[in-house]
């Protein structure tokens, strides 16, 4: 049947103020089943730390930053609940991206600026992003999410600095999204 | 009562089982958002799609609420869900820093996974990035230990902070967040139509 031809065209993305209520209702089911809220660079945290482990033991030993993220060493470090839940997160999104057609080998870029300067600046964010969220013991699921339900103090001022943050930068870098 | 895990209704590692679940639902609702493109979580900086605070907010307000009547009809000991110590001046200027490497790279940690599982090569840059951004901070960690430290006022609420009963801090929350939603699709209406740009 003609009318049955497959439509491989990314379909758009879905309403926000539903998708929020979605996503906030997946955070209210991980306070409510497990007493503890979302996250993503503490994960990433446990990785940096396993590997300073391997590589230099005695110099991750002597750092109470990566001390805490390794433990005391009756529990692998890795078998961790942020560490399952960030790759649940890549499952998620690749079911999600690939349900709407949306999986794609691209670069995401303004039309004014080469891939390859946009990968530098990816980069160099990447590397300022993950300064601050350890500085600031979170990121925007751990801190401005979880901690903005949870009415922490912390977690609402965090969120307002990274507001401020962003649009701080946001002359200065124009040139990649616009 | 919940939440269930502090309650001993399962172990250790069943809670991974749920982590993971969990998780696919957070990664899967990021994706349906467009929060695996950076070009849309940028835009919030420039005004022009204002999609990083509806999601965020209307995330906020659901799961706030659903805390506030699930304790409030004595089902959940809100006590027990875990809540860090606030460290004012750590958090504030981390969360500076954080917003800057937001609008330099394009994502925040989250949604650079999302980004990676589906196939964005800037999305998998930049979550190289943090892993050297994670590893410069736990080089010098020794050195900014103390400030890391300084200014902790504890498991502090904001209506232990303001002095106000929860559910007025909950409804003044919802208020807060239904002014910025209209204020994000007034921005968004006057930029559209200067820039001759869609909202996407």
């Amino acid at each position: 049947m003609a009318h049955d031809k497959k439509n491989y065209k990314p379909k758009p993305y879905s309403n926000p103020y539903l998708t929020g209520v979605a996503l906030g209702i997946v955070l209210l089911v991980a306070f409510l089943v497990m007493g503890r809220g979302l996250g993503a660079s503490g994960a990433i945290s446990s990785f940096v730390a396993v590997g300073v482990e391997k590589v230099a033991p005695e110099h991750a030993a002597k750092n109470n930053f990566y001390q805490e993220y390794l433990g005391d060493g009756t529990t692998n470090p890795l078998k961790n609940w942020l560490v399952f839940e960030i790759i649940g997160v890549m499952v998620g999104g690749f079911l999600s991206g690939s349900l709407a057609h949306r999986i794609k080998r691209t670069t995401e870029k303004g039309p004014n600026v080469s891939v390859r300067l946009r990968l530098v600046y990816a980069f160099a964010g990447g590397t300022i992003m993950g300064f601050g969220a350890k500085l600031a013991r979170g990121c925007t699921s751990g801190l401005a999410l979880t901690g903005g339900a949870l009415l922490s103090v912390g977690g609402w001022a965090f969120m307002f600095a990274v507001f401020g943050g962003g649009y701080a930068a946001a002359y200065f870098v124009r040139r990649q999204w616009l | 009562m919940m939440p269930y895990y502090k309650f001993d209704y399962f172990g250790v590692d069943f809670g991974l089982v749920i982590a993971f679940i969990i998780g696919i639902g957070f990664g899967f609702a990021l994706e349906r958002g467009g929060f695996g493109n950076a070009r849309i979580l940028a835009a919030q900086f420039y005004f022009y799609n204002m999609r990083v605070l509806k999601v965020m907010f209307s995330a906020i307000v659901t799961a706030m609420l659903g805390l506030f009547y699930f304790s409030w009809a004595g089902w959940l000991d809100l006590s027990l869900v875990y809540n860090g110590n606030t460290y004012i001046l750590p958090q504030v200027l981390g969360g500076f820093i954080l917003g800057i490497g937001f609008v330099i790279g394009g994502y925040c940690p989250g949604t650079s996974v999302v980004s990676t599982s589906t196939g964005r090569t800037d999305g998998m840059v930049y979550l190289l990035g943090i892993f050297f951004g994670i590893f410069v901070f736990g080089e010098v960690f020794p050195l900014i230990e103390n400030f890391y430290s300084s200014t902790d006022m504890g498991k502090v609420t904001l209506p232990e902070f303001l002095g106000l009963s929860h559910g007025m801090v909950v409804f003044l929350v919802v208020v807060l967040a239904l002014g910025a939603f209209a204020a994000a699709e007034w921005a968004e209406r006057i930029l559209a139509k200067k820039n001759g740009r869609g909202v996407e």
